[in-house]
């Protein structure tokens, strides 16, 4: 049922630091495996675009922004726990 | 307090606080430039010391700053420090800036992170204001986030990094358990206290029931700093941090002008006066009239125009009024005309410090030049014992560089073995006139003895006197000494009447023996002259006699010689003598 919806993310980084890469392998993942076909991911490198941070209130890094669908998450850290990410996303159910 | 702000004029490679004696422990405040570190318990004013920090900057030094909240919203702060007259909504428009970094509840965690999000907005931000100051407060709060102590020492590591390269005056706050070097929170922190530059510990603890503050800086790196516990109290400017005169900093302005006590004997005693800015204790055990002292100076100084605040704490300032008005001391009617500030501290309670600050700000506000304090010694009552000695030292000082004349009173302990000795608080060193009051119990009567114990830089009387209290006022009597006695009161008075007495028994007793020693020489007089009399009626009688004698006797001679020629007898008889 929740095939048809699209995922909004949008991924703060910081450069090319290690935690940033890590974040962004780790999305890419979760992203091919739960989310084959529904969704989409903005990257927001906070030392370009710090205006950016402060007006989402991004004061660490890496951080998730889930836009859609609603209601707006954040996540902070590398996304290294796969399962944190499937409950926030109410996914639970394709962990198994 | 605006002097002082004047004369500290801005070091370089420091900035300054605005925090009254901070700056003076520091030199001129935190290392420009550079990271500091306040560490201190809940509650022990370090997100108020950082707010003043960076308005002080904002508002006197051009310097914009950036507050970085990790635990409070900036609403938050921003009401709390509305109290301290700060005009935060004024300057935060361009010289302020409040970053909310609060980690809100909803947050979720997976994985590492780090805070180069957060310090790549912070520095977009700084350039825009050109900011020169900035406070993270409770950094500790994102630190726990954090899962491993590397990991919270390479964000710390990158903070500072950050800050040097920003050449921003830094300033992070973060919990601990106060002074206490093995409190767990502590050692998270140390390596911190090592990183930084300059580190500054807030202590707050309870004596007896009384809260007391202390500020102390651990480090500061290339300066010099008081390195001791100062007490600070939050007060309504803000912080406020007690510090004794600092050397090097100029003396006060000394005058030779006199003032009255208020008792025209007492100035006679002390050869004119008090001086100007001179501090006087009067020392003495309860009901010696100390306080009726301490309101016959007030109202001299109201007398003369001068501005006076009478700070009471052992009675509300209305019962003192009414109380001396029976010793003819009328202070109401100069405290109607706004002259006389009467202040009742029985319902201030809390630390010396924080007693002293009070008395100083409303001593500012009223623009006060005599001080009545009654009694000083309430500053070391309970809890309050160990700061004492210092607040008096403070109180004294700060009088002096105001130019204030300040009178205080100090209660003795009555089962104290020495009543002369010190006082508690160890004030009598301190002041320049020293009274002493006390009793003398004779013949079931309690007297006032007052003396002058010291008065430093005047000639004084070094008698006791009498303090007689009355419907018309404070008068000084001589005591009356004879024989090694100390007489006082009705004694006194019987003495000295007694003495009268008999000195007019003396006196009539004198012309009594006067009167019968001029009636004993008229009596000799009148019997000299008698046996005078009787002398030459003596010596007339005698010569009569004589007379008398010879006329016989030639008589005699004629009468034989008659009787010879008659008989006509040779002349063999023998001549007539």
């Amino acid at each position: 049922m929740s095939r048809q919806r699209v995922f909004r993310f949008r991924l703060y980084v910081a450069d090319q630091t290690q935690n940033s890469l890590q974040a962004e392998a780790n999305l890419t993942a979760f992203c091919r495996e739960y989310l084959p076909d529904g969704h989409h991911i903005e990257l927001v490198d906070v030392l370009r675009e710090p205006r950016r941070a402060l007006d989402d209130g991004i004061f660490m890094t890496p951080t998730l922004l889930v836009l859609a669908p609603a209601p707006i998450r954040k996540i902070v850290g590398t996304l290294s726990q796969t399962l944190t990410i499937l409950q926030t996303l109410k996914l639970e159910t394709q962990a198994a | 307090m605006k002097l002082d702000r004047l004369a500290l004029a801005e070091t370089p490679g420091k900035a300054l606080t605005g925090i009254t004696g901070f700056d003076d422990i520091t030199a001129g405040g935190l290392p420009r430039g550079r990271t500091t570190l306040l560490l201190g318990g809940p509650g022990s004013g370090k997100t108020i010391f950082a707010a003043q920090f960076l308005v002080h900057g904002a508002q006197h030094g051009n310097e914009p700053g950036i507050f970085v909240a990790f635990e409070e919203s900036p609403k938050q702060i921003a009401a709390n420090m509305a109290g301290f007259g700060w005009k935060l909504a004024q300057l935060q428009r361009r010289k302020l800036f409040f970053l909310d970094a609060r980690p809100t509840p909803e947050l979720i965690q997976s994985g590492n992170f780090d805070l180069s999000g957060m310090l790549a907005a912070l520095g977009a931000k700084a350039k825009q204001m050109g900011a020169r100051r900035i406070v993270f407060d409770a950094l500790d709060i994102v630190l726990a986030l954090l899962p491993d102590a590397a990991t919270k020492r390479r964000e710390v590591y990158r903070l500072h990094e950050w800050l040097l390269d920003h050449e921003l005056t830094g300033l992070i706050t973060a919990k601990n358990g106060g002074d206490e070097a093995t409190s767990p929170a502590l050692q998270q922190f140390d390596f911190m206290q090592f990183m930084v530059d300059c580190a500054v510990i807030l202590n707050h603890r309870v004596d007896q029931g009384v809260s007391q503050r202390n500020l102390r800086v651990q480090k500061y790196r290339g300066s010099s700093f008081n390195e001791d516990e100062s007490p600070f109290v939050i007060g309504s400017g803000g912080f406020d941090v007690a510090i004794a005169r600092t050397l090097g900093r100029a003396d006060a302005a000394v005058t030779l002008e006199r003032i009255s006590s208020g008792v025209s004997r007492l100035d006679t005693m002390l050869g004119g006066g008090y001086y100007r800015g001179a501090s006087i204790l009067i020392t003495g055990f309860p009901g010696t009239a100390k306080t009726t002292l301490s309101g016959a100076f007030a109202e001299a100084a109201c007398k003369r125009g001068e501005r006076t605040m009478f700070v009471s704490f052992d009675s509300d300032g209305s019962e003192v009024m009414r109380n001396l008005t029976s010793v003819g001391i009328h202070l109401s009617r100069f405290e109607k005309l706004g002259l006389l500030r009467m202040v009742s501290a029985r319902v201030i309670t809390g630390s010396a410090e924080t007693l002293l600050v009070r008395i100083k700000s409303l001593a500012r506000e009223h623009q006060a030049r005599c001080l009545v304090i009654d009694p000083v010694s309430t500053l070391s009552k309970a809890g309050n014992e160990l700061t004492a000695h210092g607040v008096a030292e403070r109180l004294i000082d700060w009088c002096k560089a105001d130019g204030i004349t300040l009178v205080c009173t100090s209660l003795l302990d009555e089962t104290s073995s020495q009543p002369n000795g010190g006082t508690p608080l160890q004030i009598s060193t301190m002041a320049d006139t020293w009274i002493h009051l006390n009793y003398l119990v004779q013949a079931g009567e309690r007297n006032r003895g007052m003396s002058i114990i010291k008065s430093r830089g005047t000639a004084h009387s070094n008698q006791v006197r009498e303090l007689i209290l009355s419907k018309s006022g404070v008068t000084i009597a001589d005591i009356y000494t004879a024989g090694g006695e100390v007489l006082m009161g009705t004694l006194r008075w019987e003495k000295e009447s007694a003495q009268r007495v008999a000195d007019e028994v003396a006196e009539v007793a004198g012309k009594l023996r006067r009167v019968s020693l001029d009636a004993e020489e008229a009596v000799l007089e009148v019997r000299v002259k008698s046996l005078q009399t009787e002398l030459m009626a003596k010596q007339v009688e005698k010569s009569l006699l004589d007379r008398t004698t010879q006329s016989r006797e030639g008589e005699l001679t004629r009468g034989r010689s008659r009787m010879r020629e008659l008989r006509g007898a040779d002349a063999a008889v023998p001549e007539v003598k």
